[in-house]
């Protein structure tokens, strides 16, 4: 891969609380190219929302990335920034896109407030340049009446429609890199698919790179060009779309993919993934799959590396070539 | 929304004239306002005399009537002691109540709206212990003490100790400029002097109550999610606390200031007493002592009127400040 | 799901809730402090007449001469050191401190004690018999909570006369309508909780399931408020007094005291209102230290 935008190398994060040290994520290495989508998929406590914090620099205490990370983007190490470099490259060359829409939006402040402070926050220019320009993003997301919808607030949108213009703030400063964490988990299917369909074409459109965080493989299945799994604070399998889905080498994957309802499981009981996320204070030793993984065996109770068993597909588990 | 204010204001009304009623019987109880006027040797007949020129010799109803009838031509009766109108007795005063409570609302939130969003973004460092603490000994101690406290140290002490101290004055008020009509102090320095130690003393409790208010709203706001996401789009902190969160503080802090404001008004009886501040407060506790009746009730009158009025402005406040509300009153 | 994943590790050993209130509390060295600060207050209090230097109600004992005497002054007589001085009338300052910390605070305890039970019983009431009778006294809460407690004293003592029974009638006439608010919320809660329904299946008595179930779990915030009204109570108490309208001149509470010593404050002795307004603030400040740390503490989002 030529030069890649983001270079993720041994990423992790650790919470120190008072009951103990949470690694919400252990030893993350990933790369994302120019233009490309990398799906980044886990369940609640994977350290998927971590991992996309922890890009941006936006980890509050008791959390903070520990010294051996590195997170390279664009050739410029972001662990080791300037906290103002930091804000400088946020909501210009990383953008991020939040879960909820209703609260990533003050819901005191007008929308044309909202847009324009970002635009101001990174070029000097006059307000109603910058206003300018917040119009034009709210027409390239495809909202109707822009200059209405500037002057509203918030809560007087639907949630599709906020997220739309979440998605025209992060596009603002044309970033090349943007950040989705679960965007389309708070709205209806069908708007879920429109968001989704924008996004791919914006991408495209634009080069810009996207990782989208979600815990729903159905939905990244469609979007992204490769996708990686995360478990417990670890990436568990990563390779392109199509081997991901088709071809999965890790039990877990392979019990995300059967537990999607779908034509073929039509009748017949979703098969389940049996127990809980461990505790990520108490992690067991080994593979952190181990207690629910349906072929585990004594090898499990050493932690198993990240190989690459078939050509840019890789899995951590002992066991994944069978 | 229009229906909303009348409707307001026919409850004041109607909470004005229960009050009217409970005061002028409950003050009828008390006491013999004619023994308080007459030398203690003077005849029965001088007394009688001086009950009839009073009215007093009427029942009580037929007193309560003539009193809300005259009440609703503005006359609330002479005072007994000064033989002024009541009402024109209480006008007098108040331009320098509301100039103390006004004094005293703009220092609480200067100094304390500051104080209160570092003690929020700061939450564990010496400087926002100090500050709680002192807001707990902002509330607590009662109003006169902190009077006599400022008095001691600031028109006797220090200036007894460090010559060049100035001495602030201890009582009365300073000299007032003609505003329309209205005898105004603020508008000279020396009428600043007089009205300092009294409008702190009387800013110490709402600073204290505004501090804590802000420091709590600013600590439920910060982790929200759209402060966060101002972070993420690169946002500096400056333009995060002083625009995204203080907007967010200014709502309950406008409302409880609002709300506060009529204690204020209430307490000022207390802090004109002690720096004898010629205003509205001392006179009602003159007259109580004294059994003034009428100055009594029309005080009485006026402060339910204006605490009416003050909750109606309060709650329209309200709704121009949060766009949230605005909106639905609106649409219903 | 999220919060699964940071659950904290088993606590060793299990400790009564009362013991770990305890400790929650003393966590907090200024709230300790206060504490004190509120025993001493106490102690003073209970105990004035057995350590008081002088009985300051005792005319026999004063000697005019002695009258206004900065702190540490030798009587004239030389049998005791007026280690605070005396007052206008030749009144050993730090007794009539004690005595006066004695009045204050038995008016501020009475009057909350009062207060406490008559509103929680209104607010129970309430709470329990629901619909018009809970609108109605909903209401009068509302109107008694919405005007100045000072007004509402004043007013009311200038109707009553002076006397202390009056001060302690004003009081809790004042009082009583933020314990009422406060035991119907609770109450509210409680009683939409399973037990008190299974407890009615069961056909208890009403006064039994109000008073025996739902009251110990309203405790918590009702002692909380009551904390808090306390050292209001108090405050108030002095500013009616310091204001002429409180307790008579022959019982004098802090603030009587405070309010004979104003007129010397410019000309010099200052002693005759700043030892009782230190002692006051002692009290004041203590009550509100310990109180906010035990609000903190007893919390119900902590307690459970």
């Amino acid at each position: 891969m030529s030069s890649p935008a983001l270079a993720v190398k041994n990423l992790r994060t650790h919470f120190f609380t008072k009951e103990g040290v949470a690694k919400a994520v252990d030893g993350v290495d990933f790369e994302v190219a120019p233009g490309e989508v990398l799906g980044l998929v886990g369940e609640s406590g994977s350290g998927k929302t971590v991992t996309g914090f922890s890009i941006l620099g936006l980890i509050d205490p008791p959390g903070r990335i520990v010294e051996g990370s590195s997170i390279r983007f664009n050739g410029e190490e972001l662990t080791t920034a300037k906290p103002e470099r930091l804000r400088a490259i946020r909501g210009a060359e990383i953008a991020m896109i939040f879960q909820d829409p209703m609260m990533t939006l003050n819901p005191v402040l007008r929308v044309d407030t909202q847009m324009i402070e970002t635009v101001q926050a990174h070029v000097r220019v006059s307000r109603r340049e910058a206003r300018k320009r917040a119009r034009a993003a709210l027409v390239q997301v495809g909202i109707p009446s822009p200059d209405e919808r500037l002057n509203a607030y918030p809560h007087q949108f639907s949630g599709g429609m906020r997220q739309r213009v979440a998605i025209a703030i992060a596009l603002l400063h044309k970033p090349k890199l943007i950040v989705a964490d679960e965007p389309t988990t708070a709205l209806d299917v069908t708007i879920q698919g429109q968001i989704l369909f924008e996004a791919q074409r914006l991408c495209r459109e634009s080069g810009t790179a996207m990782i989208w965080v979600t815990h729903d493989l159905a939905v990244v299945a469609g979007l992204a060009d490769r996708i990686a799994v995360m478990y417990a604070g670890r990436i568990v399998e990563m390779g392109r779309t199509a081997d991901i889905i088709e071809r999965p080498m890790h039990p877990y994957t392979k019990g995300l993919i059967g537990s999607v309802p779908s034509q073929n499981t039509r009748g017949h009981r979703l098969a389940q993934i049996p127990g809980m996320t461990p505790s990520l204070l108490k992690l067991p030793a080994g593979c952190s799959f181990k207690s629910r993984c349906p072929i585990a065996v004594d090898k499990c109770n050493e932690m198993p590396t990240l190989e690459e068993h078939r050509p840019g597909h890789w899995a951590r588990c002992w066991r994944a070539a069978a | 929304m229009l229906v909303y204010v009348i409707r307001r204001l026919m409850q004041a009304v109607l909470v004005m004239v229960v009050m009217s009623a409970l005061v002028f019987a409950g003050i009828y109880l008390i006491g013999d306002p004619v023994t308080m006027m007459i030398s203690p040797d003077a005849s029965e007949a001088d007394r009688a005399a001086v009950r009839t020129a009073l009215g007093l010799d009427q029942p009580m109803w037929e007193q309560y009537l003539v009193f809300v009838n005259a009440a609703i031509h503005g006359d609330f009766g002479k005072s007994f002691l000064a033989g002024q109108p009541a009402m024109g007795l209480i006008f007098d005063r108040l331009p320098a109540t509301l100039e103390l409570a006004f004094a005293s609302l703009v220092i609480s939130l200067v100094i304390g709206l500051p104080m209160g969003v570092y003690a929020g973004l700061r939450p564990n460092s010496i400087g926002t212990k100090t500050i709680m603490t002192g807001s707990i000994l902002g509330f607590s101690l009662p109003n006169f003490w902190v009077g006599l406290m400022l008095i001691m140290t600031f028109a006797v002490v220090l200036p007894d100790m460090i010559s060049w101290w100035p001495r602030l004055p201890a009582s009365g008020r300073g000299t007032t400029v003609d505003v329309l009509g209205v005898r105004l102090s603020i508008f000279t320095l020396d009428g600043w002097r007089h009205l300092l130690l009294p409008a702190i003393t009387l800013a110490l409790y709402k600073g204290a109550l505004i501090v804590r208010l802000a420091r709590a709203t600013a600590r439920e706001v910060l982790p929200m999610d759209y402060v966060k996401f101002a972070r993420a789009k690169g946002l500096s902190e400056r333009r995060i606390v002083g625009v995204h969160v203080l907007k967010n503080i200014m709502i309950p802090i406008a409302t409880v200031s609002g709300l506060e404001f009529g204690q204020t008004v209430a307490f000022a009886v207390v802090t004109e007493t002690v720096f004898s501040w010629p205003g509205v407060g001392k006179l009602l506790i003159d007259s109580i002592l004294l059994l003034d009746r009428p100055v009594v009730v029309a005080y009485l009158v006026v402060i339910v009127f204006f605490f009416v009025i003050l909750n109606l402005v309060v709650d329209l406040l309200y709704s121009v400040l949060d766009p949230r509300v605005r909106l639905e009153s609106r649409a219903s | 799901m999220t919060d699964q994943a940071l659950e904290p590790a088993a606590v060793a050993k299990p400790q009564t809730p009362f013991r770990r209130i305890v400790s929650d509390f003393c966590e907090n060295r200024l709230a300790v402090f206060g504490l004190v600060l509120v025993a001493v207050s106490i102690f003073v209090a209970v105990f004035a007449p057995l350590i008081s230097p002088q009985n300051p109600f005792d005319i026999a004992s004063l000697d005019l001469l002695d009258a206004k005497s900065p702190p540490g002054t030798v009587s004239s007589d030389g049998s005791m050191t007026y280690w605070l001085g005396t007052d206008g009338q030749a009144r050993d300052m730090l007794s009539a401190i004690f005595y006066g910390m004695r009045i204050s605070l038995f008016v501020g305890f009475v009057s909350v004690a009062a207060a406490l039970a008559i509103g929680t019983a209104i607010g129970l009431i309430a709470a329990y018999a629901g619909g018009r009778l809970d609108a109605f006294l909903m209401r009068i809460v509302d109107i008694m909570l919405s005007f100045p407690s000072i007004l509402v004293a004043l007013i009311l003592l200038s109707l009553l006369g002076k006397g202390i029974d009056k001060v302690l009638i004003s009081l809790v006439l004042v009082q009583w309508a933020y314990f009422a608010r406060a035991a119907r919320g609770a109450a509210l809660v409680e009683r939409n909780k399973e037990y008190v329904e299974a407890a009615t299946c069961l056909a208890l008595p009403t006064s039994r399931i109000v008073f025996r179930h739902m009251l110990p779990n309203c405790l918590p915030s009702l002692i909380v408020i009551a904390t808090i009204t306390l050292a209001r109570a108090i405050a108030l108490e002095a500013t009616l007094s310091f204001l002429g309208v409180g307790v008579p001149v022959t019982e004098p509470s802090l603030g009587m005291l405070i309010a004979n010593g104003f007129e010397f404050l410019l000309s010099g002795s200052y002693w005759i209102s700043f030892f009782p307004g230190i002692a006051l603030a002692i009290a004041i400040v203590g009550i509100n230290l310990a109180g906010d740390q035990l609000r903190d503490v007893l919390n119900p989002r902590n307690l459970r």
